[in-house]
């Protein structure tokens, strides 16, 4: 194990990237498992229910009685569906929101290895072409039920998600154009430097917010699935655990895009006071400053919960008028204005 | 490493493409959308290999993340079906083997041009900052005549889709 310590090695590099790749992955399933539950009983909270709390302590071990259940179930596949495609869309669904993960940095260093999985120099470009393939699990999903409400919901997800990425791609360009890079991790460093970019560029963050919500299908934009007209839209004809596997695929995409906005908009693993603004110099620290990522993303999680049992759904026109005819033009402005003050700062 | 990576990519490229438009399987509209997908996605890895991460990351973010959804979208809403047995007719047959001679001449030239292994370049300079001082002082000319292209042909669709507007 010589090998460990030389970190020019390639096998160094081989070793630790997976290692990190298993441990996000590990620490992602449980929390996509735990924040269905957080749904549950918050929901149950605010309706004045009590929500499921029998299994285990305080029902905490809820996630696991229902992850059984969805192996247990009978994986029914409907004759009249377009077989190949009905398979593969629930993981292709849920793949990008995995993706994602692997270029944003979720902690400083431990030992001499950075805690981000790849340290890619156009991380934001990479996220958003990954985000933007998202789209084709629900899609296939809608196409490949081959029956009229996953059909209408699948439609209604690639014109929603192909809307509000643009606005949302938008929101996030004056963010590098003040810092300047596109690496996530010199985002980070900028903002540890200064002031979190929530404070500078309040407008892009509130338009990445509220687009955020349309492209992980959450309420009040969650029209691709609504119940009352689509049934559930594109899952309608899913069972057992392909359909777990799209109820997981959004449950991580929430994640990812938490992870995202925490990263962009509110400094990363850094925190302005005891000393969590620099790189840890010790493994306690390091381990410190993952959990401070993990609790601001936490925070993003119980906003996204919390906002859908408090707005009601949106019309579909209005959807697209409030990402077109809004947003975009809201988005561009703000682009403007902010190459505007970075001229004036450089005269 | 690096050469076993190549040979995947390309190999995934060619064999995507030719699903693309001949695949003996099906004849499936949608299939030969996702195998285009599959071709694009291959493609980055290509440009991955050669240092340009940003075409990599621009290639599959506006073709298979925008330009295909928009053909789905278009082949599902207009229910193609499984695409009839095409009875071939001689002027088709004879303009396609014009065009692709054509195409394959100008292609084989530009490649006997470039004098293939001579100084060769491991890496592109794809860094997007680079990118972006070239295209705004070198290639400005072309680059403002793409963006009002674009424009234009964006106005003339809406003037296309809106018939009322008059």
């Amino acid at each position: 194990m010589d090998f460990l310590n030389d970190s020019s090695h390639w096998g160094t590099f081989l070793f630790f990237s997976a290692l990190k790749v298993v441990m996000a992955f590990a620490v992602v399933m449980p929390m996509v498992a735990y924040s269905v539950m957080l749904e549950r009983r918050l929901s149950a909270a605010i309706q004045d229910r009590i929500g499921p709390n029998r299994v285990g302590p305080f029902g905490l071990l809820q996630p696991l009685a229902d992850g059984l259940k969805s192996f247990l179930k009978e994986d029914f596949t409907p004759s009249h569906v377009r077989k190949v495609y009905f398979i593969i869309a629930p993981a292709v669904s849920m793949i990008p929101a995995f993706l994602t993960i692997a270029v944003i940095p979720f902690g400083s260093v431990m030992g001499t290895q950075a805690m981000v999985i790849a340290n890619l120099n156009v991380g934001i470009l990479y996220t958003f072409s990954v985000v933007s393939l998202g789209v084709y699990g629900i899609v296939l999903a809608g196409w490949a039920s081959n029956s009229k409400y996953p059909f209408l919901g699948g439609i209604r997800a690639s014109a929603q998600m192909i809307s509000y990425e643009i606005a949302m791609g938008m929101a996030a360009v004056p963010v590098f154009m003040l810092v300047g890079d596109l690496n996530l991790g010199k985002v980070i460093e900028y903002q540890a430097n200064g002031a979190w970019l929530v404070f500078k560029q309040p407008i892009a963050f509130v338009i990445f917010l509220v687009a955020a919500f349309a492209e992980t299908n959450r309420l009040p934009f969650d029209l691709p699935e609504s119940e009352t007209e689509l049934v559930s839209g594109y899952n309608t004809e899913y069972s057992s655990m392909k359909f777990a596997l799209f109820f997981m695929g959004e449950y991580a995409a929430m994640i990812a895009v938490s992870a995202l906005m925490v990263t962009l908009f509110f400094g990363g693993w850094t925190l302005p006071f005891f000393g969590l603004n620099e790189a840890a110099t010790s493994i306690a620290g390091g381990i410190a400053h993952i959990l401070v990522f993990l609790g601001k993303v936490a925070c993003f999680m119980v906003f996204f919960i919390w906002i859908r049992w408090m707005i009601p759904r949106f019309r579909y026109d209005q959807l697209m008028d409030l990402g077109w005819r809004r947003f975009l033009p809201l988005a561009l402005a703000n682009i403007i204005i902010t190459a505007a003050i970075l001229w004036m700062q450089h005269l | 490493m690096q050469e076993l990576l190549f040979y995947i990519f390309s190999a995934l490229t060619l064999i995507c493409g030719f699903l693309v438009v001949a695949n003996p399987f099906t004849r499936n509209p949608v299939t030969s959308a996702m195998f285009l997908v599959l071709t694009i996605v291959s493609m980055a890895g290509l440009f991955v290999l050669l240092n340009a991460f940003f075409l990599a990351a621009v290639q599959v973010m506006v073709y298979a993340g925008a330009v295909i959804v928009l053909f789905l979208f278009v082949i599902m809403l207009l229910d193609v079906k499984e695409v009839e047995r095409q009875h071939y007719n001689l002027f088709g047959v004879v303009l396609g083997l014009l065009g692709l001679l054509s195409v394959g001449g100008m292609l084989i030239k530009a490649i006997l041009a470039s004098g293939v292994g001579k100084d060769l370049h491991p890496h592109m300079e794809g860094t997007t900052k680079d990118l972006g001082m070239k295209l705004f002082t070198d290639y400005v000319l072309p680059f403002e005549i793409m963006g009002v292209l674009l424009l234009v042909g964006m106005i003339g669709v809406i003037l296309l889709s809106k018939k009322n507007l008059r």
